[in-house]
């Protein structure tokens, strides 16, 4: 038996984790996949607060978020790959300009 | 049981989002990911969301990260490199970025009175429990949802398709 | 029960099951070498021990004493991981898979390592997880061939995943559960009429579930994946020694546990072809003995089914496979998803 609150606040720290990611990261791919892990951190205390609460519906909104985080990952994967066709580089520093 | 459970898994998962950010080869980024997500996914089991656990591995470990490895294999960048706007990130983020936790970790510890205990086996939610939720209560957002899926099909493959003259 | 009961209990039949599987695993290597060799018109290996029963055991012994050669060109640390993810996700698979009859000891089945709510979705995201493992070894091996090898099969095991998947949605739809052992029981009582494959009426889903099956686990006719004539010898041409027989091993684990999903959805599991025609034995152990025995021939033949296409079939071109799941496999296991539902909606 141990309290919901160990679990929000490891929720907590993988978010902050995925912060740094997308701060400190300089490869598109690698930003991308801190945007994944903050997604992941929000989720656990999502089934967190659902087991809480006894709420299904909770656990129903995590398995929305899967479902849009399936759709955005499909979508920014393409723009990463036609990025990389048009620019031949994934550094974020190089690849702010919106015209080139 | 449930503490020993909850401490390994929770330290492999803060273990793998710090190799996350420690590494410098995508790939190795990608891998301490799905390690990431297959932890959590175990957590998600000791709440009781035994669905939630076997999808988080089916749709996050084994499509959407595929995905992932995929294009870092397609793409084959390799390392990345440090420029100007990671040392000014590094600089402003960590600071940043510590005072935030600390922000979250306050309020949810000043509200630790109104949470309650996880107990292994209290309350779980069954596969059934789940879809009778979903498809009596909230069928609507699940077609919506999947529309969302098909026009994110259609754009990324509009978008990676190579151009015709 | 106490909970170091419960470990220790769960740790014995682990260990038994896995050795059992390897051991089973090398002598499917054994059945189709001699199968194969019988359907070509040769004798298959005969030399070592009668009929050549310790041909697995020599084979093992030769590629552990190989030199373990690391090429100099590949990325070292998934190099090395990719045959562990292989044939660890093989191995996990057969944790789920009630293989016996519902006997308990202490309040727990005998003939299962464990059987949980939702095996047959652990089953499904084992799988997808073991695509991991040849992605990575085609990518870290640094070679052309390597590579292409396993682009097309990791691309073949995600197409087919869908359809392998929706085809088991009939069995599920039916039976109310994804528990395996409860699909399995619903199918003990009438015998071979109340099969799902016959008496449940998914006769379809089942063939859907075999050619979805081959093309999962890279067998004939696609097994595109190690097509030597183009590609030498596919995501395992840069592996030697022990680590090649880890891939080996994972192919055919992957074999094994196909035919026992098989099994226990749409044959039975372990339950007798004839139901309760024949009064179950006294005798505790007989009483033990006999679903085993059913279980293992069911696997046994659907592995034999398994070699004698590889010996019959040519392979597909990659266009074909590809235009052949999606296109036709796909929609049919939508299809039959669509009938056992209205089946069931109508049936009173």
């Amino acid at each position: 038996m141990i309290p919901s609150s160990w679990y929000l606040i490891l929720s907590a720290v993988l978010f902050t984790m995925g912060v740094a990611g997308f701060l400190i990261k300089r490869s598109l791919i690698t930003v991308f996949m801190s945007i994944e892990l903050m997604l992941n951190a929000v989720n656990l205390s999502f089934v967190t607060f659902a087991h809480d609460w006894h709420a299904v519906k909770g656990q129903i909104f995590v398995f929305f978020v899967m479902m849009v985080a399936a759709a955005e990952a499909a979508v920014g994967l393409a723009i990463i790959i036609a990025i990389f066709r048009t620019r031949q580089t994934l550094n974020v520093d190089q690849i702010d300009l919106m015209k080139f | 049981m449930h503490l020993a459970l909850f401490l390994i898994f929770a330290a492999v998962a803060l273990a793998g989002a710090a190799n996350l950010l420690l590494q410098k080869h995508p790939i190795n980024a990608a891998l301490s990911l799905i390690v990431v997500m297959s932890s959590l996914a175990v957590l998600y089991l000791l709440l009781g969301a035994e669905f939630l656990a076997i999808a988080q591995i089916i749709v996050y470990a084994g499509a959407i990260m595929v995905l992932f490895t995929f294009v870092i294999m397609l793409l084959n960048e390799g390392v990345e490199e440090k420029t100007h706007g990671s040392r000014v990130a590094k600089l402003l983020g960590f600071p940043a970025v510590t005072v935030f936790l600390a922000l979250i970790a306050s309020i949810i510890l000043s509200s630790e009175t109104h949470l309650g205990k996880v107990i292994i086996g209290e309350s779980i939610t069954t596969t059934q429990d789940l879809s009778a939720v979903l498809f009596r209560d909230l069928l609507l957002p699940f077609e919506i949802t999947s529309v969302l899926i098909l026009i994110a099909i259609l754009g990324a493959v509009a978008l990676a398709r190579k151009d015709e003259q | 029960m106490s909970i170091w009961l419960f470990l220790l209990l769960s740790l014995v039949k682990a260990v038994l099951v896995t050795i059992v599987f390897l051991m089973g695993v090398a002598y499917t290597v054994l059945l189709e070498r001699k199968l194969v060799g019988r359907i070509q018109n040769r004798w298959g290996p005969n030399r070592v021990g009668p009929f050549g029963l310790l041909q697995p055991l020599v084979d093992g012994a030769k590629s552990f004493l190989k030199e373990d050669m690391i090429p100099s060109g590949v990325y070292k640390p998934l190099y090395l991981l990719a045959p562990l993810i292989s044939l660890g996700c093989a191995l996990l698979s057969i944790a789920v898979v009630p293989f016996g009859g519902p006997m308990t000891w202490h309040g727990m089945r005998i003939f299962a390592i464990s059987d949980i709510n939702f095996g047959l979705l652990f089953l499904l995201g084992v799988t997808s997880v073991g695509v991991y493992g040849i992605a990575l070894a085609g990518w870290s091996s640094n070679n052309k061939y390597s590579l292409l090898g396993s682009m097309r099969s990791s691309a073949q095991m995600v197409s087919y995943e869908l359809a392998l998947g929706l085809s088991l949605v009939g069995v599920v739809l039916r039976t109310g559960s994804l528990r395996l052992s409860d699909i399995v029981s619903m199918q003990t009582v009438h015998g071979i009429a109340s099969w799902n494959i016959f008496g449940g009426g998914q006769f379809f889903a089942f063939f859907i579930y075999l050619i979805a099956a081959f093309a999962e686990t890279n067998r004939s006719p696609f097994d595109l994946v190690e097509a030597e004539s183009e590609l030498t010898g596919g995501y395992n041409t840069e592996y030697s020694s022990m680590k090649f027989a880890m891939f080996f091993m994972a192919e055919y684990g992957n074999m094994i546990t196909v035919g026992c999903v098989a099994t226990m959805l749409f044959l039975g599991g372990w339950s007798s072809p004839l139901g309760d025609l024949i009064p179950p034995p006294q005798n505790i152990i007989i009483q033990a003995l006999v679903p085993l025995f059913w279980f293992v021939a069911k696997v046994f033949c659907f592995l034999f089914l398994y070699i004698w296409v590889r010996g019959t079939l040519p392979r597909f071109r990659y266009d074909q496979l590809m235009s052949f799941g999606w296109k036709y496999l796909l929609p049919l296991a939508m299809l039959n998803i669509v009938g056992t539902s209205l089946w069931l909606a109508i049936r009173p």
